[in-house]
């Protein structure tokens, strides 16, 4: 015990992997991680590594994502699908506060925060970077978030480096992937062939040396061969990308571009549905909702996510700041791509493809950039859009 | 950046829960405009706002607002004033003595009144603008020496809709300071100006080149009179507004008070004017 | 037609701000008949549907410009000051007052004679334009500030 530091690596064969998650366990850890529910690849607690979706693999396009078999019986064949992380730090709804009336006043109790702690298995590396960015947005400011703060404070990381880049991924261009650059407890790499099927284990930190520590037999070092396999693994991902997007001076070519003639492109096919926003591993907004008990002593306050596609979310005495489309798509992106630096001093966009993905019209925001950038400076004649 | 223990062990108050006041006093403004005087019920009480910051006022069971910040004392009264425009403000605006609501912030940046220090101040307000501005007036009059010229002018819809009528009246007595009141429109009882309130800067009487303005109110209205200012020879960066955005969470993590880069409840309320110039000429930001 | 100016009326026309810069031969033209007049409060400088015989020159005192609204009969919907002019309706056909104009205090003004105005601009086409460069961003900023009263924008 206590052998394992960080930067250390091991092999874990497939047969003594479900090692990993027994240790996992036995830390104390609930683990969630992907499992296939509903014809998709999605985040939930995971009793055992059997219900990994294995075998499995996604195929996506711009408004398409299908489930396929593969050829063999990969861990972690497989990009990301329509749920994110944040779903476990930020929850869609949440309770934030109960009041009770009391003696003509009232009281008000929060919500406790605190909770068991979580090992995220199988974190992409655009999901670590993911994870980066909401914890700007929702502990990196003067405030803190107490939910989000106490949830991410109990999260144990384990990332896996991506052995094939998806239709839409680009994480590449935005620099978050496919390879884990820190920011992990552990880094596996699933290495199918040549030889046995087997994963790299790295370890990132104390708390994922602890892990590494409960593993049973003797520790194996990393050979050089798992080591070159799993660097050239990730290269190839790194050459095969779906998507690419040009991030150079991207914030001042969208400031600069607020009524190019390019939004009034890709209004016309938004609809408006949010799904962009509700599977960005970023989008952050929300509302929050009062539900009062009948006899009107007790109320609680709710959190629940929110989307700028919705037409009330700048409602103001009345009236939609927002009302066009036009509007509401343009504030999303040139918010994740372009102000978000301002903001958080990091791209909202982490390169996973799925707001490309999910968009049941196909609107690729790479493209849309690329657009921009190919007549810089163009003016809509009805810029600012229709109302 | 991450708490290493459960922050919510820590006994720090939850940022998004309000703390329980008690109205002290009432008083009907207009017909849709009332003016809240709150007191902390017990010893939790809420940091001391400077002038054209703002609060989360909460209505039991209702919701919550955002407010700006019209008065206070150090003993933790706060002084709000209030239009039923919605929901919430409609039930803060039925609120009687002795009623409880809820109170969270201060929130944002107000008005930068140490960088005016030794300059020519002008202040605009338009209707509801005029209580954000209405501690930094009080500020200016317990510091009067500090400052240059003053020249306040305030305009409202009609004269019926202007609010503190009797104190700004008793400002009028002030030799140390110019007001104009202007309405949109008026009766035969007004013998006041009648006009936007950019028709008055043409009469008030300032060193451009050394002045300070704040500006108040409605957006367009804040948009034209800053533009009439820059046009008199305000520099743009003299020139500070107060941004409203539609706003639920107040501490920047709800998204929704967004104006282009900046978080209305974090960056502003107060702005530069040279800064959100750009984005004010645009549409639908 | 006399050729009757009051070297008094001509004096305060050339110091009044609308007039800084212009053809001293062309003040004194335009002064022609021109009288200076007083108003008592209450009193009207001009009534709606009457002839427009006169531009006024406001040089002390407060005008308001009202209008018959159904719900209100003396709706203001401005006030005209010193420094300031009153009237176009002398320039433009069918020359007739479109509003009330009542003093809000004791109120002095040159009034100019439409006549005279419209015969000098007329003749003299230099002036002309050049009384016109000057006139048109009156009515375009009253005409701007009538626009965001329109608007009501405290309404909301």
């Amino acid at each position: 015990m206590g052998e394992a530091k960080v930067g250390s690596r091991r092999v874990l064969t497939r047969d003594t992997f479900p090692e990993l998650f027994r240790a996992l366990v036995e830390s104390g850890y609930e683990v969630v991680g992907p499992t296939v529910r509903d014809g998709a690849i999605v985040y939930d607690r995971l009793r055992s590594v059997e219900e990994l979706p294995i075998g499995w693999t996604d195929r996506q396009e711009a408004g398409t994502y299908r489930l396929e078999r593969r050829n063999d019986r990969a861990l972690f064949g497989y990009n990301v699908g329509p749920f994110t992380w944040k779903k476990f730090l930020f929850p869609s709804r949440e309770r934030l506060w109960t009041a009770v009336r009391k003696e003509g006043s009232f009281t008000v109790e929060t919500e406790p925060t605190n909770g068991p702690p979580v090992a995220f298995f199988g974190l992409r590396a655009c999901e670590l970077a993911g994870l980066v960015v909401t914890d700007r947005v929702f502990a990196g400011g003067p405030v803190a978030d107490p939910g989000y703060s106490g949830r991410r404070s109990r999260v144990f990381r384990i990332a896996v480096q991506c052995g094939q880049a998806g239709g839409t991924c680009f994480c590449v261009s935005m620099g978050t992937g496919p390879a884990v650059r820190g920011g992990a407890d552990l880094v596996l790499t699933e290495i199918l062939s040549p030889g046995p099927h087997r994963f790299l284990l790295e370890v990132g930190s104390e708390a994922g040396a602890d892990v590494v520590d409960r593993l049973p037999g003797p520790s194996v070092a990393a050979g050089s061969e798992e080591r070159a396999r799993a660097e050239e693994i990730v290269e190839a991902t790194a050459n095969s990308m779906g998507r690419r997007m040009e991030t150079h001076g991207i914030r001042e070519l969208l400031r600069d571009n607020l009524e190019h003639p390019r939004w009034e492109i890709v209004a016309a096919r938004c609809l408006s549905c949010t799904n962009c926003t509700m599977v960005c591993p970023t989008c952050f907004c929300s509302a929050q909702e009062e539900v009062p008990e009948l006899d009107g002593e007790k109320v609680e306050r709710w959190r629940r996510w929110d989307s700028c596609f919705n037409l009330a979310f700048t409602e103001l005495h009345g009236a939609s700041v927002r009302k066009s489309g036009l509007s509401r798509y343009r504030q999303w992106m040139t918010h994740k791509l372009g102000t978000w630096h301002d903001q958080f001093g990091t791209s909202g966009c982490v390169g996973c493809g799925r707001c490309i993905t999910w968009c049941p019209v196909g609107i690729d925001l790479t493209e849309e950039v690329a657009a921009i950038r190919a007549s810089p400076g163009a003016i809509a004649p009805k810029a600012g859009g229709k109302t | 950046m991450l708490a290493e223990t459960d922050p919510g062990a820590s006994g720090a108050p939850h940022p998004l829960a309000p703390v329980p006041y008690s109205v002290r006093a009432v008083a009907t403004e207009t017909p849709d405009t009332t003016t809240l005087v709150l007191e902390p019920v017990g010893s939790r009480r809420i940091g001391r706002p400077t002038p054209g910051q703002f609060v989360m006022l909460y209505a039991f069971g209702v919701g919550e607002s955002p407010i700006g910040v019209a008065g206070g004392n150090s003993d933790g009264q706060l002084v709000h004033t209030v239009r039923n425009v919605g929901k919430v403000t409609n039930a803060l605006s039925h609120l009687t003595p002795g009623d409880t609501v809820g109170v969270r912030g201060p929130y944002g940046h107000g008005w930068p009144i140490a960088e005016a220090t030794g300059r020519d101040l002008v202040i605009v307000a338009g209707g509801l603008g005029l209580p954000p501005l209405r501690p930094v007036i009080y500020q200016l009059f317990a510091h009067r020496e500090s400052y240059g010229r003053v020249e306040i002018i305030y305009g409202a819809r009609t004269p019926k809709d202007l609010v503190y009528y009797d104190e700004v009246q008793s400002w009028r007595r002030r030799n140390d300071l110019r007001l104009q009141v202007t309405v949109d429109a008026a009766g035969r009882d007004w013998y006041g100006d009648v006009g936007v309130v950019t028709t008055r800067l043409p009469d008030a009487r300032f060193d451009a080149g050394r002045t300070t303005a704040f500006v108040c109110g409605p957006e367009i209205m804040m948009r034209l009179t800053a533009q009439a200012l820059v046009g008199r020879g305000v520099a743009p960066d003299g020139v500070w507004i107060s941004m409203e955005r539609n706003m639920k969470c107040a501490v920047g993590f709800c998204g929704h008070c967004q104006f282009g880069p900046s978080f209305v409840c974090r960056d502003g309320p107060v702005l530069r004017y040279d800064r959100v110039a750009p984005l004010l000429r645009l549409r639908e930001v | 037609m006399t050729d009757e100016t009051d070297p008094n009326v001509v004096e305060a026309v050339r110091e009044h701000p609308f007039f800084h810069g212009f053809d001293p031969e062309f003040v004194h033209a335009i002064c022609r008949q021109a009288v200076e007049r007083h108003f008592a409060a209450e009193d009207l400088l001009a009534k709606e549907g009457s002839v427009a015989e006169v531009f006024y020159v406001v040089l002390e005192g407060k005008v308001a410009l009202e209008i018959g609204a159904a719900d209100n009969p003396h709706l203001t919907v401005q006030t005209v000051g010193p420094g300031e002019v009153l009237g176009w309706s002398w320039l433009v056909p069918p020359h007739r007052w479109r509003f009330d104009a009542r003093a809000l205090k004791p109120t002095r003004a040159t009034a100019l004679h439409a006549e005279v105005l419209r015969r000098t601009l007329a003749g003299h086409p230099a002036w002309g334009y050049q009384f016109l460069v000057r006139f048109m961003p009156v009515l375009a900023e009253r005409l701007e500030n009538t626009r965001i009263q329109l608007l009501d924008i405290h309404a909301r």
